[in-house]
């Protein structure tokens, strides 16, 4: 396997960003009613992916390291907004399926996480591959998810009936609640299986943003903070000591 | 200001807070949801960072809009500009903060640099452009969905501190059972889908 191969295996299959890094959690758990509207967004990210990746990579050696984040959110958010004026113009039904949702990829933290973690110290080439491999593997994970939901909740797949006429919707499946039972189900089995998971911790943590979980990201960031606070307080408490002792010594 | 635009902006508030709820049933801002839900303290914490830091962005993005971008016919740029400035707000509202209150930094100081990326305000901001709300609506609507959001952290806060006692199946310990609380708390907000 050459290194451009490893680069889609990694991305589809070894790190895939849903099954195994659990990144880019609101599109996944929003958009995921049907297999279709899986399809639209994962193709759309991978569009922005794909692009994004090409566009630092050529550009990582002309990027500042101070200002690189804000010219990340430039590049990113101009390609969003580039893909979301061809769905408007080409299939105007899926915009108006994934609506917000579309804008939104700007936060997504696949995009954000592949950019700095690979698109800045890899070649062109790679960071391509790399990007292609990624948004496959989320587009794969999102319509195999949007499949079990709309199998289960309308009966359908791609909107064709292909459940016996006996069978009841659960309609509660392709409504908010069920988008976070099938996470849960799905998260549960992997701990059961002990399958790699950012979420279980089986998973040793990445070079990727947040060590790859999503989840986490906020509450390190907020413990790492808290850890600041605490050592500010510290040290504005052993000056204040040691001016009243020099005043006592006066 | 008549009865019928106070009427209106009211329905607004309640369905940004209760029946379209950010995190239960958009789906924003679910990684500070699952990540900062482990104690009531500060999950409430960040639902007032959450409140402040929304509701100024979705005022200082609509007067940009209504402003700036729409007159020149600039609107396509929306997503970029939005974001630039919501990542600038967020600096600048914590630069003010550690210098006239420190009080109010040590309280809300930890929480403002985990929301830039948090899509919640970017999502408002979006979503008061898109359904073209007045300058006084969009600002209701930024406040009534961090509301929501804080409400809905705040509940499920206080769920997981009890959770911590409780025996739960070796499989669905960790994030599994956080999100069958989220599962069944979506189910009860299904609840006020009736309210406006």
């Amino acid at each position: 396997m050459n290194k451009y191969m490893e680069r889609l295996y990694n991305g589809v299959v070894k790190e895939n960003p849903i099954f195994i890094m659990m990144l880019g959690m609101c599109p996944t758990l929003a958009v995921t009613t049907s297999a279709l509207n899986g399809a639209g967004m994962g193709l759309s990210t991978t569009a922005v992916l794909v692009a994004a990746n090409v566009l630092i990579s050529a550009l990582r050696k002309f990027i500042p390291d101070k200002v690189r984040m804000p010219s990340y959110i430039v590049v990113v958010a101009s390609l969003v907004t580039i893909v979301q004026l061809l769905l408007q113009a080409y299939i105007p039904s899926v915009n108006e399926a994934l609506g917000i949702y579309i804008p939104l990829i700007v936060v997504n933290c696949i995009i954000f996480g592949r950019v700095e973690a690979y698109a800045a110290k890899n070649t062109v080439g790679l960071a391509m591959f790399d990007g292609i491999g990624m948004g496959l593997g989320f587009t794969v994970a999102l319509i195999l998810i949007g499949a079990f939901r709309e199998l289960l909740g309308a009966g359908t797949l791609f909107g064709y009936g292909i459940m016996p006429e006996a069978f009841e919707p659960i309609t509660i499946f392709v409504q908010a609640p069920g988008a976070f039972l099938v996470l849960a189900l799905l998260t549960a089995l992997q701990n059961k299986l002990q399958l790699p998971s950012a979420t279980n911790g089986s998973r040793k943590k990445s070079d990727l943003a947040c060590g790859g979980n999503c989840a986490n990201c906020s509450s390190e960031t907020y413990a790492a903070f808290h850890n600041d606070l605490d050592k500010a307080k510290e040290i504005a408490a052993t000056v204040e000591k040691n001016a009243k002792k020099a005043k006592k010594e006066d | 200001m008549n009865s019928e635009y106070f009427v209106k902006l009211l329905l607004i508030l309640i369905s940004a807070a209760f029946v379209n709820n950010v995190i239960l049933s958009q789906f924003l801002g679910i990684c500070s949801f699952v990540g900062i839900s482990n104690k009531i303290k500060t999950a409430t914490g960040m639902g007032f960072a959450v409140i402040f830091v929304i509701t100024v962005a979705s005022a200082i993005a609509s007067l940009i809009y209504k402003a700036i971008l729409y007159p020149l016919e600039l609107d396509y740029l929306k997503t970029i500009v939005f974001i630039m400035v919501i990542a600038c707000l967020v600096q600048f509202v914590e630069m003010v903060i550690k210098k006239f209150s420190p009080s109010l930094y040590n309280a809300l100081g930890v929480y403002l640099p985990l929301i830039t990326t948090n899509c919640a305000v970017l999502g408002v901001a979006l979503i008061n452009v898109d359904k073209e709300f007045d300058l006084l609506t969009s600002i209701i609507n930024g406040f009534g969905t961090a509301i929501g959001f804080t409400i809905a952290i705040v509940l499920m806060a206080g769920i997981r501190e009890r959770l911590e006692y409780n025996d739960i199946t070796k499989s669905f310990k960790g994030s599994p059972i956080v999100l069958i609380t989220a599962t069944l708390m979506a189910m009860a907000f299904y609840g006020f889908a009736g309210l406006v």
